[in-house]
């Protein structure tokens, strides 16, 4: 699904190398973790993904189902089916959220040559998903993500992401700023959408998110490149021993 | 101080080209009143202080620059609202256009047909509000409309009048000089709701005066657009009595020279005054927005609400004042003026004021410009938004506040509309 290989990057402003050649291989139906130290380059990863300005490419590439997207716009790989769910969701005043979500659906579907839903249409599914989700009538009419908890706000990444239908999903720290409860709701909400067809990288700093989204396999990243990857019990080693075994192991 | 010689001598050029009509009637006095002023100050010149952001040359000289006429094949913005329509073409009252001046709770005349009778209620508001709204500053392009009109309409509503009335100026000269003046009185009780739009002339000079009596409630929206060349100076005057109220929205696109003036003078106590408008230009556009509101009484609320968006250097302009008078007290006034500056070389230039003689009063006033926030353009894109589309989107939720101030959801919707459709024109 998801191809990385060897991947540069560094600061467009200085001269700093964030990604220091990372490769990642990420199959269709699976779940990928991404943990690691503060400053690993674990969120230049997902912003570079999804197209973030800010940022220079000097070598390597990344493909989308084998095809190259990072001198794609990020509308562009939103709509070959690239999500990335935000670790600090923007507040949009003035758009509300039941506009935002049609925009970008009907968007989509319009890159891809697909009919644009009705708004009848539209309605019934986005109610549905919002339910499950236990996001209120009354948050779908705010502006987008203004006044929303920290947990709404997840929910409302979630919801994007229900409706968007995405094949490949990047969860950067989405765990981030949640209470047990609020976490147990997302991640039930990311299970609803594992899928044979579809992807996860999941980016965390904590082994709680992946109790409840179970990864096939985790990578560890450090200074800029994945230093050791596993199975699920590596993260369960990063709970008890912290992250200056492994990274003491690999150096 | 002693008005310049070459204001004056700018003033008899401009005013040479012009004549009081013959049968001015009841209006004469209040007409040849307004001469005296105009003469005694002359037209604004680029010196004035309350002229330092706005060139008035287009708007005083004898002859109006030629303005083509542009057709972007939209309907007219009001076409969808059930209205009574009133239709001037280049400033001429065209009678086949407009339906018949009569509706439920509605008195309406033409100014150069009503001036002729011997009396008439207009004839203590004529001229008088535009009079009242030169102090303290001096607007000389509104006393020269009160001195030369040739014709508007006179609106009495003495109840509440369902169908709005909807003033339509439609340009076909190139070279048309407009000058129209409208007086509405809004009484006890009664309900007025009064649209305007279309470019009206090459060059245009209107004044409304508009008087709203205890507990009347009156709703003005206005559409300023097509016809890009063309040169506008208004002026809303506005008398707010007990407990009434007074709303006014204006959306004003394309334009090289617009300066919207809006005086209002609140009399009465527990009155309610909100102006808004909404502004997008590209280019040489350049609309001015100058706002003076008077609280006179005690527990009013007045909030102006401006919007700009502004690209290609195109330049906004807002000048907006809150006066408390003594004894005004427990007066709240809000006031906030934006601009959305699309790129380095659009201008925004603003000066808002609050001048307060009250000691319990609530007054805030903000004015901001800004770029369009990167952060919420990525996030849109990152969805799937195209670029030009989530700009759009951005750019219409930084005009939302002053759009919401519209109180009808259809009438809303007709400016949306124009909004959106002119978006579309103006990409890239």
């Amino acid at each position: 699904m998801l191809e990385i290989k060897n991947l540069h990057v560094k600061l467009e402003e200085e001269d700093k190398q964030i990604l220091k050649g990372v490769d990642l291989t990420v199959e269709a139906g699976k779940v990928h973790a991404i943990m690691g130290p503060n400053g690993s380059g674990k969120s230049t990863l997902s912003y570079v993904l999804s197209g973030r300005d800010g940022y220079e490419v000097t070598e390597g590439s990344a493909t989308l189902e084998g095809e190259e997207i990072l001198e794609m716009e990020p509308e562009e790989r939103a709509a070959a089916g690239l999500f990335l769910a935000f670790q600090y969701p923007v507040e949009i005043p003035g758009v509300g959220n039941m506009t935002f979500l049609r925009t970008a659906v009907n968007a989509q579907r319009k890159a891809r040559g697909e009919e644009e839903l009705s708004a009848g249409d539209f309605l019934k599914v986005v109610r549905e998903k919002a339910k499950s989700l236990k996001i209120s009538p009354e948050m779908l009419k705010r502006p987008v993500n203004v006044g929303f908890s920290g947990g709404e706000k997840k929910r409302n990444e979630i919801l994007q992401m229900a409706m968007l239908e995405p094949k490949m999903c990047i969860l950067d720290e989405t765990d981030s700023g949640l209470d047990v409860d609020a976490m147990k709701l997302v991640a039930e909400g990311v299970n609803a959408l594992r899928d044979e067809g579809r992807a996860f990288l999941v980016i965390t700093h904590y082994q709680r998110l992946l109790d409840h989204i179970k990864p096939d396999v985790v990578h560890i990243m450090a200074d800029g490149r994945i230093v050791k990857t596993g199975g699920p019990e590596l993260a369960l080693e990063v709970e008890q021993n912290g992250y200056a075994d492994i990274l003491s192991e690999v150096a | 101080m002693a008005v310049a010689q070459a204001k004056l001598d700018a003033t008899e050029a401009r005013l040479a080209g012009l004549t009081m009509p013959e049968a001015a009637g009841w209006t004469k006095p209040a007409r040849e009143e307004a001469l005296a002023r105009l003469l005694a100050v002359g037209l604004p010149g680029r010196r004035d202080e309350y002229w330092k952001y706005t060139r008035p040359d287009l708007l005083t000289a004898p002859e109006p620059k030629p303005a083509a006429l542009f057709d972007h094949g939209e309907p007219p913005v009001f076409d969808e609202i059930e209205r009574l329509k009133i239709v001037f073409v280049d400033g001429v009252f065209d009678a086949a256009a407009s339906d018949p001046l009569e509706g439920e709770g509605l008195e309406i005349a033409r100014l150069a047909e009503a001036q002729g009778a011997d009396i008439h209620w207009a004839k203590d508001l004529y001229g008088q509000l535009e009079k009242d709204g030169q102090d303290p500053v001096e607007r000389p392009l509104a006393t020269l409309n009160t001195a030369f009109a040739t014709d508007g309409v006179l609106i009495r509503a003495t109840g509440k009048v369902k169908k709005p009335v909807s003033l339509m100026y439609l340009h076909r000269s190139e070279t048309s000089d407009a000058v129209l003046h409208h007086v509405i009185r809004v009484e006890e009780d009664a309900e007025l709701t009064v649209l305007e739009n279309g470019p009206a002339a090459a060059r245009f000079n209107k004044v409304m005066e508009v008087d709203v009596a205890e507990n009347g409630s009156f709703h003005h929206i206005r559409a300023q657009g097509r016809d890009h060349e063309r040169q506008a100076a208004t002026h809303l005057f506005g008398r707010v009595a007990k407990e009434a109220t007074f709303k006014s929205f204006t959306l004003t696109v394309n334009g090289v020279l617009t300066r919207n003036e809006i005086v209002l003078d609140i009399r009465g106590d527990d009155a309610v005054a909100h102006v808004a408008g909404a502004c997008v230009g590209d280019g040489d556009f350049h609309c001015d927005t100058t706002v003076f509101i008077t609280h006179d009484a005690v527990n009013c609320e007045s909030r102006q609400v401006f919007k700009k968006v502004l690209r290609n250097g195109a330049t906004g302009v807002f000048q907006g004042k809150i006066l408390v008078k003594e004894g005004a007290q427990k007066t709240d006034g809000y006031q906030i003026s934006q601009s959305l500056l699309l790129d380095d070389d659009a201008q925004f230039y603003a000066k808002p004021e609050l001048e307060i003689y009250a000691d319990d009063v609530a007054c805030s006033h903000g004015s901001t410009s800004g770029a369009i926030d990167e952060e919420a353009l990525f996030y849109l894109r990152s969805r799937g938004v195209p670029q030009a589309d989530a700009q759009d989107l951005l750019v219409l939720a930084f005009l939302a506040e002053a759009i919401e101030e519209i109180e009808s959801e259809e009438i809303a919707d007709c400016i949306l509309a124009r909004l959106e459709g002119w978006l579309s024109r103006h990409r890239g």
